[in-house]
């Protein structure tokens, strides 16, 4: 039986009372969940304060560049169909440094997970705005308050028919493992948003703000039902709503490759008779 | 030089000279002939001015050539462009219209031979009548590019490939081109540069390939497409360069031996992966082929322009190997080579190529396919002790590469500093160990470095030095010059870096003029040497129009140049 110690304790870099311990407390527990052994989990991050999550659990673990974990973890999973890949960054990293990637990789489908810690500021640059800053957000850097408009990610992912999305929240960890659970399990690329207070830098969004601003999404609610979904993930502000909020079955981008089936690529032969007709196709 | 026949096709993109030219080559090469194949073409789908060339006879032939022999016109810009590269006893095949009044024109009713889309058939058949191969060869060539999907077609084809046959029969005699040689072997492949590379990854055990198309790159990545399924090797279009060179880090690191292939403006977008490569010590190929910068620069055209870019690419200090290949085999056994070199050092690696190598083909002896060793990922973890440490202080600075997923081992690999255990690390002491054991790999790289070939005597009068796609100009320009009696030789290099100045100090001390010829407009190669080996070429022969060296630009250029004295 696999547990949660499985997954180690480690000393952190982060600041007391951080959204993130929150957070990597939920993903031990998903993993735990989902019955997944350290080995068979590979994390990959970029960089930032939310990118060094893999460094504090036990699993293999690739941490990139700034942007990038989701390119790297995407050509992982296409040599290794068997690892539980799941990326793991900033809202900065995944939304901002990364956004074609971020893009791109819902419009392919691989069966990967997609956690972003979302504290709707840069922390490890100390505190300039992020893509997710509500408008206005007052910074050293935008001393005027953030001009650009706020960018959402769920909307973005439910309107381009990802194949998985929904929004957690820190402050609510049992939750929010069962959304990461949920979001493994999930055969397809699978965006959990998850909302994470800031205390150094982010003075708006905090634990207080989120208490009186968020709420569950209703037992009843069907997250197969586009157009709903599309309603609820324009829902951010007032009131803003956790779940899944949207999902459907979508083929995988692997399942074009019949190699894959046969599991990783490493180790297997290369084919000399192959090799041999193809040359003979150049004669 | 051996006698040949430099024949070029020319006309719009999108009239089909480039099926003309390469069934015609097919055939020629079937038949027993040398070819030396190249193309010039505009960054346009339709319109613009092509051309198609083919040197044939014995061979061997490495470079094009510039004077023509015989011209086909499939427009009349083509007659107006070119009129002044015919040879005295040139022969212009052109439809009647054009009229150009031209000696040795040989006016063709192009509209009696078949309909508009078909005429690059019915110069098929002119040019196959007017070089006596045997008709069967030009329409088996035919058929089997058009294959057995497109039977209507095919008859159609026939036709016209016929009457064009017997228009020339009737009307083409006496012109004076024989062809000679025609003795070699039969099964021999028509590759080009990107296809032979393609071929050679493939037989160099390559599993994953990500790219964003570019010109003169795109092709290689096309080819290995074609053959993906066979060879079980998977591939994506990512979203740009940084998507492309990190998820072929990503596939490498879980066990894939990767791939890219992009020019200078995608490689910019990559640099910043090349240092990922370099820090997280996965092994990655990255093929660059040239084309003329900065920017844009000239997207079909060629040079050899991104070397010190290549060189400097990525932040940080970090040790790469670089190949140049010269020749359409050895794109082939370079890309194998380089496969390797990549797993071996756990670094990237790099292929410079560039658009004449390309696109330029010659036929090549079918490839030993039982003598390649395709690369294999990691190491079997054994009794590796656990914790498993990725970054391992070695003394050769190689740390056992296991796969993350394939054992109860974990695999940690950072881009930030970090300790043996792949954990990020802030402390000085780690650092200067990491960055030592990184570097270490240097030695290992130097022990694998392909010496430069030396074609001809040592201590000649001059010396030819050049790198990469130069090589087949200059080998035609150094043997022109023997042949008047001049005392020449020349030194090809297909690895420039590391270099290893043993290999080659004394080939270049001992020639009486040092000439370094290479396709950019600053010498980037001479300072190299000048820089490693404390070797100062007298004169440096450069071209940087956009267009392929050629024998006759290395000689115009020789007699032109003067001496540099010191530095460049
Ligand atoms: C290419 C590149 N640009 C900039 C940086 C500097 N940088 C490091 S982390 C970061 C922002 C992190 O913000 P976010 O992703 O939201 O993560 P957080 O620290 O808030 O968890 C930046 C800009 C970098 N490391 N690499
Ligand atoms: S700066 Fe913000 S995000 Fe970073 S550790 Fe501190 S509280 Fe957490």
């Amino acid at each position: 039986m696999i547990s949660v110690e499985d997954y180690g304790k480690y000393e952190t870099a982060w600041c007391p009372g951080c959204g993130n311990f929150g957070i990597l407390n939920s993903l031990k527990k998903a993993l735990v969940a989902c019955g997944l052994a350290p080995h068979q989990v590979l994390l990959v991050s970029g960089i930032g304060q939310a990118a060094k999550t893999p460094h504090y659990l036990k699993a293999n673990v690739f941490n990139g560049l700034h942007g990038r974990s989701l390119p790297v973890a995407i050509g992982a999973k296409l040599a290794n169909p068997e690892l539980t890949v799941i990326a793991e960054s900033g809202d900065g990293c995944m939304y901002g440094e990364g956004g074609n990637h971020f893009l791109a990789a819902l419009r392919r489908n691989v069966d990967l997970t997609i956690l972003a810690h979302d504290n709707r500021v840069y922390g490890l640059t100390k505190g300039q705005a992020s893509p997710t800053s509500e408008k206005g957000f007052v910074t050293k850097a935008q001393p005027h308050g953030a001009f650009a408009a706020t960018f959402n990610p769920v909307a973005v992912a439910v309107t381009m028919g990802a194949s998985f999305v929904a929004r957690g929240y820190a402050g609510l960890p049992e939750h929010l493992a069962g959304l990461i659970a949920q979001a493994i399990n999930h055969r397809g690329t699978a965006l959990v948003d998850i909302l994470q207070p800031c205390v150094s830098f982010n003075k708006v969004n905090t634990y207080t703000w989120y208490k009186e601003h968020c709420y569950t999404l209703a037992e009843d609610y069907d997250p197969r039902n586009h157009a709903q979904a599309i309603a609820t993930a324009l829902e951010f502000g007032e009131r803003i709503p956790l779940g899944v909020i949207y999902k459907k079955e979508e083929a995988l981008f692997e399942d074009q490759f019949p190699v894959l089936q046969n599991g990783p690529l490493a180790g297997q032969e290369v084919s000399r008779e192959g090799l041999r007709q193809i040359m003979q196709g150049y004669l | 030089m051996p006698p040949d026949i430099h024949l070029l096709i020319g006309g719009e993109a999108g009239q089909g000279l480039v099926t003309i030219g390469q069934l015609l080559s097919k055939a020629l090469v079937r038949a027993g002939y040398e070819v030396f194949v190249s193309q010039s073409y505009h960054s346009r789908i339709r319109g613009g001015h092509n051309t198609f060339s083919i040197r044939l006879g014995a061979g061997p032939f490495f470079a094009p050539r510039e004077s023509i022999d015989i011209l086909v016109a499939l427009n009349a810009e083509t007659v107006d462009i070119h009129r002044g590269q015919l040879n005295g006893q040139a022969l212009l095949i052109a439809d009647a219209s054009f009229a150009p009044n031209l000696p040795g024109t040989i006016s063709v009713p192009f509209v009696e031979l078949g309909p508009e889309h078909l005429w690059n058939t019915a110069a098929l058949g002119l040019l196959g009548k007017i070089l006596e191969l045997p008709f069967d060869a030009l329409y088996q060539a035919v058929e089997a590019a058009l294959g057995k999907k497109h039977p209507e077609t095919l008859v159609e084809n026939k036709g016209v490939l016929e009457k064009s046959w017997e228009w020339a029969a009737a009307h083409v005699s006496g012109h004076g081109f024989i062809l000679t040689g025609g003795a070699l072997a039969a099964d021999r492949l028509l590759l080009n540069g990107n296809q032979a590379i393609a071929l050679g990854a493939l037989a160099g055990g390559l599993k994953f390939c990500a790219f964003y198309p570019m010109t003169p790159a795109t092709s290689i990545v096309l080819e290995l497409i074609v053959h993906a399924e066979t060879m079980g090797c998977v591939f994506e279009q990512a979203e740009d360069e940084i998507g492309a060179i990190n998820m072929a880090i990503g596939a490498s690191f879980a066990g894939a031996p990767s791939m890219v292939a992009t020019s200078g403006g995608g490689f910019a977008l990559m640099a910043e992966g090349v240092s990922l490569a370099a820090m997280t010590e996965t092994p990655v190929l990255i093929a660059v082929a040239q084309r003329p910068g900065p920017a844009t620069g000239m997207p079909t055209r060629t040079e050899q322009g991104d070397l010190e870019f290549v060189l400097h690419a990525g932040h940080g200090e970090f040790p790469r190997a670089i190949f140049a290949p010269g020749s359409i085999e050895s794109c082939f056994h370079l890309t194998q080579k380089a496969l390797a070199v990549a797993e071996r050092s756990q670094s990237p690696v790099f292929l410079l190529t560039d658009q004449f190598l390309a696109d330029s083909a010659r036929p090549v002896v079918l490839f030993d396919t039982a003598a390649s060793s395709p690369v294999v990922a990691g190491i079997e973890p054994g009794d590796m002790p656990i914790p498993y440490q990725r970054y391992r202080l070695t003394e050769n600075g190689l740390s056992p590469r296991l796969l993350p997923g394939l054992s109860t081992h974990l695999v940690v690999a950072d881009s930030d500093e970090h300790d043996e255990d792949g954990h990020i690390s802030e402390d000085h002491g780690v650092r200067i160990a990491m960055m030592e054991k990184r570097l270490r790999k240097i030695e290992l790289l130097k022990q694998e470095v392909v010496a430069p070939t030396l074609a001809g005597e040592k201590g000649t009068d001059i010396l030819f030095v050049n790198w990469g796609s130069s090589q087949g100009p200059v080998l035609e320009a150094a043997a022109s010059l023997r042949g008047q009696g001049k005392s020449v030789a020349s030194l090809h290099f297909s690895q420039v870096w590391p270099l290893v100045p043993p290999q080659f100090l004394d080939i270049l001390q001992a020639a009486g003029e040092v000439v370094c010829v290479e396709g950019n407009a600053t010498g980037q190669f001479a300072r190299l040497i000048q820089r490693e080996a404390g070797f100062v070429m007298n004169r440096r022969i450069a071209r940087y129009d956009g267009l392929p060296f050629t024998a006759r630009y290395i000689l115009d250029s020789l007699e032109t140049t003067v001496s540099l004295e010191a530095g460049i």
